[in-house]
């Protein structure tokens, strides 16, 4: 015991004259994504992303003194609220971190800000929560995230239609949260902008016969059929008996219904039809996709992008407040992330950290494009599409 | 008051669908009524069974259209639904020979051969998926349409349209040519009147010398022909898709249950019943209402009496009530 003691103590000391020697502070960054979970292959390269971030803030020697940022994971599991909130709060109180990079599903990030992130006044950043209930959560102006939530989507989809001049639609969705979340907030944005939404009607994926929506669909009529669901999934089943019935020639299409599919099952049988996806044609996602090739991982996954951009954002944060504290750093996220300033790029965290040093102002753009609104959320890019002679086209970027 | 184009609406969107639809439904639920009264047990993988047949004749289309044969404006599967026929059949020989006929020396209680009929499902769900994978396939091809919205709108200048699909066709006349011949071969051949026999009293059958294992064989083919030629004519008019079959085994069971568990012409009716219900029930009827009221009438809202995310709840309430008051379905069946 006594010899156990005393190997601690000295293991210790090494470990502290070994930080003393590195003249610096140490800044801990967790990361919780669902590690096991229904997005367990998305998340090896999101979190990948997010350590070349803090590695790239490390290396360059910049930050706050040439801190270490050290990052540390966690398992949120997706789904599991309880579990996630129990990784969380170790991740505060016994880990120490001075920011979190998570949560990932819409689902436990809700979870972990309510009973983690806000009693404890953590700062969390979110790569991937798209769920537009995470818009009003209270969060004390510790909660961000880098990617759009679907509420923005549902506005976007709305500019995009009345852009072409249509003012009467017909809206199915499949029935789950994406669905109904995405169907709400679009049926909200285009009936203030002054469209009419005849007819919101649900669908169940994977069922034998839609010819009962299909009906109701065309019985409300609209210029368009919205269909907010997957293209792999009920999406193309309402699409098809809706196509031979003849109730509507033309669709609108959310996220979830883009895919190769749309072309290789129908074709030019839907010319006309329009659609957005977020993507970005800024150039940080290339040089995201050759950072991530470099390092070892897919960059063109889903969500990388996002998740370097959140690390990279709690880092400039923490540089322009000149502190790693979450109550001092949170304010300058917001700063950070938008104009005026140089823009930042992937790769040009140390160019961005010395700037700050300098005093001067930094717009990060990074590998999304990333311009926070509202509450600390990000304004979203999407692709826009049309189907011309069977061809999946992009039209522009907004 | 525009009763031409009310008619057309009406037919378009709510008689033409339910009735294909209601065929499709038909056609499996007549597969499970004759092994209910042959082989006295709910069959769990006859949805699977269907996806298998299909899945043959998805495969054989495949190989024919690869060497050019077609079937001119029909589709190419029909030609190759006997392949189908024939690989569900071999299909489900081998599984009574070697998983029922166990059970049935046994003498085993029927909810037993269910959930047996539960495992042989989800071998079947494997086995299918192993082969052709979980994904949507397309394998219909020929003339799409019999008629067009489009055309019958410009042929008859009504404003409404009606579309009617070549498989939709092919389907009603193919469900009808089955089911005639099916009741040909139970009320006049003597195979057919020996299963007959057999369903009614089993004793009484084998005292006057049928042979069981022939009726249990003969059942089990013409089950094999009515589930595949159900596959193929469901997955022609929507797609294939492995799951989708798994899913149709409830529809299907409802409507063979409101017929009547047993009874072939309650299996029909509880098809057209249960296909009816969920298509009438959730149509919002104010396009037709629009066509058939006085302007000042004219209904503001939809005029849908529940929302579509009810008519499988529809279908179930049916179900119940059926069960209910006449507990052995709307065609005298076998009580459940």
């Amino acid at each position: 015991m006594k010899k156990l003691l005393t190997a601690t103590a000295a293991t210790a000391l090494m470990a502290t004259t070994a930080m003393a020697g590195g003249h610096a502070k140490e800044v801990k960054l967790g990361i919780i994504f669902g590690f096991t979970g229904p997005i367990e292959s998305l998340t090896p390269p999101m979190a990948a992303a997010a350590e070349l971030a803090m590695k790239e803030a490390t290396d360059s020697g910049l930050l706050l003194d040439a801190a270490t940022v050290t990052p540390i994971r966690a398992d949120s599991t997706c789904i599991d609220s309880g579990a996630a909130t129990a990784a969380a709060e170790r991740l505060i109180t016994s880990d120490g971190v001075n920011g979190i990079v998570g949560g990932d599903c819409s689902g436990v990030t809700g979870a972990i800000l309510s009973n983690v992130a806000l009693p404890n006044g953590m700062v969390m950043i979110s790569p991937s929560a798209t769920s537009p209930a995470l818009s009003t959560a209270e969060d004390n102006g510790l909660f961000f995230r880098t990617a759009p939530s679907d509420a923005r989507q549902g506005v976007v989809m709305t500019e995009v239609l009345m852009e072409q001049g249509i003012k009467e639609v017909a809206l199915t969705y499949t029935n789950n949260d994406y669905g109904k979340g995405l169907a709400d907030s679009f049926q909200g944005a285009f009936e203030a902008a002054g469209g009419t939404v005849t007819i919101s009607a649900a669908h169940e994926d994977g069922k034998a016969d839609y010819s009962a929506e299909v009906g109701a669909l065309a019985a409300a009529g609209g210029e368009k059929l919205v269909i907010a669901g997957y293209v792999d999934q009920g999406g193309s089943g309402v699409m098809r008996a809706a196509l031979d019935s003849g109730a509507f020639d033309t669709f609108h299409f959310p996220d979830g219904m883009y895919g190769a599919k749309l072309e290789e099952n129908f074709g030019s049988e839907i010319d006309g039809s329009t659609g957005q996806l977020p993507g970005t044609d800024s150039p940080g996602a290339a040089s995201m996709i050759s950072m991530g090739e470099a390092a070892g991982f897919d960059g063109t996954s889903s969500f990388v992008g996002e998740s370097y951009d959140a690390a990279a954002l709690i880092m400039l944060a923490m540089q322009a407040a000149n502190s790693s504290a979450p109550g001092d750093y949170a304010g300058k996220v917001m700063d950070v992330a938008n104009a005026p300033g140089e823009k930042i790029y992937p790769g040009e965290l140390a160019k961005a950290l010395q700037i700050l040093k300098d005093g001067g102002e930094v717009d990060y753009v990074g590998a999304t494009a990333v311009e926070l609104i509202g509450g600390g959320e990000s304004a979203g890019n999407y692709r826009q599409y049309e189907i011309k002679d069977g061809k999946i086209t992009t039209v522009k970027f907004r | 008051m525009d009763f031409l184009n009310a008619l057309v609406a009406l037919s378009n969107f709510v008689l033409v669908p339910a009735i294909a639809y209601g065929s499709q439904l038909a056609l499996g639920a007549l597969g499970v009524t004759l092994i209910y009264g042959i082989l006295r047990f709910s069959n769990f993988a006859h949805g699977d069974t269907m996806a298998f047949g299909a899945m043959v004749t998805v495969l054989v289309t495949w190989w024919m259209q690869s060497i050019g044969i077609s079937f001119g404006p029909l589709p190419t599967a029909l030609l190759a639904l006997p392949f189908g026929i024939l690989g569900t059949m071999a299909l489900l020989l081998f599984t009574d020979r070697v998983v029922y006929k166990f059970y049935r020396e046994q003498k085993a209680k029927p909810v037993i051969l269910v959930i047996v009929s539960m495992g042989v499902m989800f071998i079947m769900n494997g086995l299918v998926r192993f082969i052709i994978g979980p994904g949507d396939q397309r394998f219909a091809d020929g003339e799409r349409f019999i008629i067009s919205a489009r055309d019958f709108k410009t042929m008859t200048g009504l404003k409404e349209g009606l579309a009617i699909k070549t498989t939709q066709g092919i389907t009603v006349v193919v469900a009808v040519i089955c089911v005639i011949a099916l009741f040909w071969f139970l009320n006049r051949t003597r195979t057919g009147k020996s299963m007959r026999a057999y369903s009614d009293n089993e004793d009484l059958a084998l005292l006057s010398g049928i042979n069981p294992e022939r009726v249990v064989m003969y059942t089990w083919l013409i089950v094999a022909a009515l589930a595949a030629t159900a596959g193929v004519l469901y997955g022609l008019d929507k797609s294939f898709k492995p799951f989708v079959y798994f899913q149709l085994l409830l529809p299907i069971f409802a409507s063979a249950i409101v017929g009547g568990l047993g009874n072939p012409l309650g299996a029909i009716a509880g098809g057209f019943v249960i296909a009816f219900s969920e298509v009438t029930i959730t149509y919002a009827w104010k396009k037709v209402a629009k066509y058939m009221l006085p302007e000042s009438l004219e209904p503001s809202s939809l005029a849908q009496l529940l929302s579509t995310d009810y008519k499988f709840a529809v279908s179930f309430v049916i179900l119940l009530i059926v069960l209910l008051f006449k507990p052995t379905g709307l065609f005298k069946g076998k009580a459940v």
